[in-house]
């Protein structure tokens, strides 16, 4: 399975081949740096926030216990054992969210943490092979010279008797690791490369409405000739979509003025820029559609081909 | 062109029509399989989810060359791709995978990497040789390698009384298990951070072996001087066959994605990194485990066994199961079991 990525020429630098055994491209968007940083910020608080929440739960069980044994008169020596549950729980709590939380949340079905979730990730085998647990093992295990290693140099600052530049020299050093995927066009962490992973966008898309079957694209009141329809390509075509999916009333009218001024159009009397612009995006789509259909794809305007 | 002409549905909007029960199909059972297993699923929808997932991966492409509309190709494109990583990453259950780990791939990855493991024990046994050697000529070595505050008053200037009753103090027997998941977690983080290392070409992961093995060759030589070499060893060895066997394997990991990181060989580079360091993952799961198994042995086995003989005994059971479970081959079973 390792050919079934190759880089071709793409239309936009983010995206990589992904042929499936049945031949067809499934075009991987990869997530970018800043996708990726947030992605761990999200994870990261949600583990701390974790820590703390669990530790305030015994304190408050403790305080409580303890008032509980005062009000009724019994001596009550558990405090102790809290403490100690206390210190265990950050021990073992800490070191298994640092370690697991990722591991476990990315051999789930949707390989993806919270936090990759949310901003719409999803941890993927670069060769388009199934990620197995040694992958993913391996790809967290190097988050301690990645995020640890850095760390552990800025704190080093504070203390006194190590020289500063050996510091900053340390920070420079792990600094590498830290900002690899910054440095590579697959934008892999140091995790990546050792593993065979990289990071791509699967977010959840809905299926969107069929604009051209709206009722107003179907009014019989517009009708175009060939002239106003060859005015745009593909292009425009898709930015029209984008303008009448958002809704934005405001957007609608300086577009449905532009075209109207663009293909000669008088308004009737009532006529509203929505309407016009439904009815003109189905008649635009019909027209390239049916020259797609003969091998004639018009990207833009400017395509005259 | 005339009115009626646009007015007639779109031919992709009817193959729209035709295909959407289909895909909104395959997305509800997208989503349940991310939620319950796959034996939740009925029979009907496990054949189906093949055929499905086929069916909407022509339509895309189908689309790709017939649609115009960009919404609905970002549609199919994610739900096709959702539904390729659900058809074609399908993985074995997690009993299996355990059970292969134990019986197959972890002794397997601990074979693989036996030069790398015989590096990182000599240059552990250098550090310690080291040490001792140092100590022999100047007793104030032993603050080089055992920093003040982990000593705890074994340093040259105590007595060998007090030295001694370090070694058979059983400490607070109810703060064993604390003892016992300090030892752990902070043994398995610092091997898990050697592995990690290994990718700066294997050097911070080398001097961490070498370090490591000063400590201990410090320890010993203060000890010896006090005629406590012994006792020392069997302090020591309870649990210490198992962590040094354990952080030398986590060194070995590291060693195996710094060399593969210089010297890919054959492969390419990434090709090469992804599958040493797979390999090495699985060593390192191993040595997470063998490192729970030091730190019960440290925290509480060593605490309740103060008999130096029993202390050597549990120490030489561990080399030889760890040996015997690692290194000696098995026979290959067949799916039933049989040899």
């Amino acid at each position: 399975m390792s050919d079934y990525i190759r880089r071709l020429d793409q239309p936009t630098d983010s995206q990589r081949q992904l042929i499936t055994p049945e031949g067809v491209d499934l075009r991987l968007n990869l997530g970018s740096a800043g996708h990726r940083a947030s992605a761990f910020l999200i994870d990261a608080a949600i583990i701390i926030g974790i820590m703390i929440g669990l530790t305030l739960a015994c304190v408050l069980a403790a305080f409580s216990l303890e008032a509980a044994a005062k009000a009724l008169g019994v001596s009550w020596t558990g405090g102790d054992a809290i403490g100690q549950f206390v210190i265990l729980l950050w021990l073992l709590g800490f070191f298994l969210l640092r370690n697991g939380w990722f591991l476990g949340f990315e051999l789930g079905p949707r390989a993806a943490t919270p936090g990759k979730r949310i901003v719409g990730l999803q941890v993927a085998m670069r060769n388009g092979g199934r990620l197995s647990a040694d992958a993913l093992i391996a790809r967290n295990a190097m988050r301690e010279i990645e995020v640890f290693l850095p760390l552990t140099f800025l704190l080093y600052n504070t203390g006194a008797n190590v020289d500063g530049w050996i510091v900053l020299l340390g920070l420079l050093w792990s600094g590498i690791f830290a900002l690899f995927p910054l440095f590579n066009r697959d934008r892999l962490r140091v995790g990546d490369l050792v593993a065979g992973t990289f990071v791509v966008l699967a977010p959840r898309r809905r299926l969107a409405t069929e604009l051209t079957q709206r009722r107003s694209a179907l009014a019989p009141a517009f009708a175009f000739s060939p002239d106003q329809l060859d005015v745009y390509g593909v292009k425009e075509l898709q930015v029209l979509e984008d303008v009448l999916r958002r809704n934005a009333l405001g957007a609608q009218r300086i577009v449905a003025e532009r075209i109207r001024g663009k293909i000669g159009w008088t308004p009737r009397p009532g006529e509203s820029d929505g309407d016009f612009l439904d009815a003109y995006y189905a008649a635009l789509r019909t027209r390239l559609e049916s020259r797609l259909l003969l091998g004639k794809r018009r990207r833009d305007k400017h395509d005259v081909a | 062109m005339t009115s009626e002409s646009f007015q007639a549905e779109l031919k992709s909007a009817r193959f729209r029509r035709e295909r959407e029960a289909d895909w909104r199909r395959l997305e509800g059972l997208l989503k349940r399989l991310e939620t319950q297993p796959v034996s939740k699923l009925s029979d009907d929808d496990l054949i189906a989810l093949p055929v499905l997932y086929r069916a909407t991966l022509s339509a895309l492409s189908v689309a790709r060359e017939t649609t115009l509309d960009r919404a609905l190709l970002d549609y199919l494109e994610g739900l096709c791709t959702r539904a390729y990583f659900v058809v074609y990453g399908a993985r074995p259950r997690l009993s299996r995978r355990l059970a292969r780990f134990f019986a197959s791939d972890w002794p397997a990855a601990a074979r693989a990497l036996w030069r790398e493991t015989a590096i990182a024990g000599l240059l552990f046994a250098l550090g310690a040789g080291l040490a001792v050697w140092l100590y022999g000529r100047d007793p104030d070595w032993f603050y080089a390698f055992i920093p003040g505050g982990l000593a705890e008053g074994r340093d040259p200037s105590a007595t060998t009384e007090a030295l001694r009753k370090v070694l058979y103090d059983g400490g607070h027997h109810d703060l064993l298990a604390i003892f016992a998941t300090f030892l752990f977690t902070h043994n398995a983080q610092i091997a898990i951070f050697a592995f990690a290392l290994g990718f700066a070409f294997g050097a911070p992961t080398a001097l961490l072996m070498v370090t490591n093995g000063c400590s201990l060759g410090a320890l010993l030589a203060l000890y010896a001087a006090h005629g406590l070499g012994f006792q020392l060893g069997g302090w020591l060895a309870i649990h210490g066959v198992t962590e040094i066997f354990a952080t030398c394997l986590a060194g070995a990991a590291g060693f195996h994605i710094g060399w593969t990181l210089a010297f890919p060989g054959a492969q390419t580079r990434p090709q090469a990194m992804a599958a040493a360091g797979r390999r090495a993952a699985i060593l390192m799961a191993g040595v997470v485990l063998m490192l729970a198994v030091a730190g019960a042995l440290e925290g509480i086995g060593r605490q309740l066994i103060t008999n130096d003989l029993a202390r050597y005994g549990v120490a030489l059971t561990s080399a030889v199961a760890w040996g015997y479970y690692l290194y000696v081959p098995r026979r290959r079973r067949d799916a039933k079991g049989r040899v």
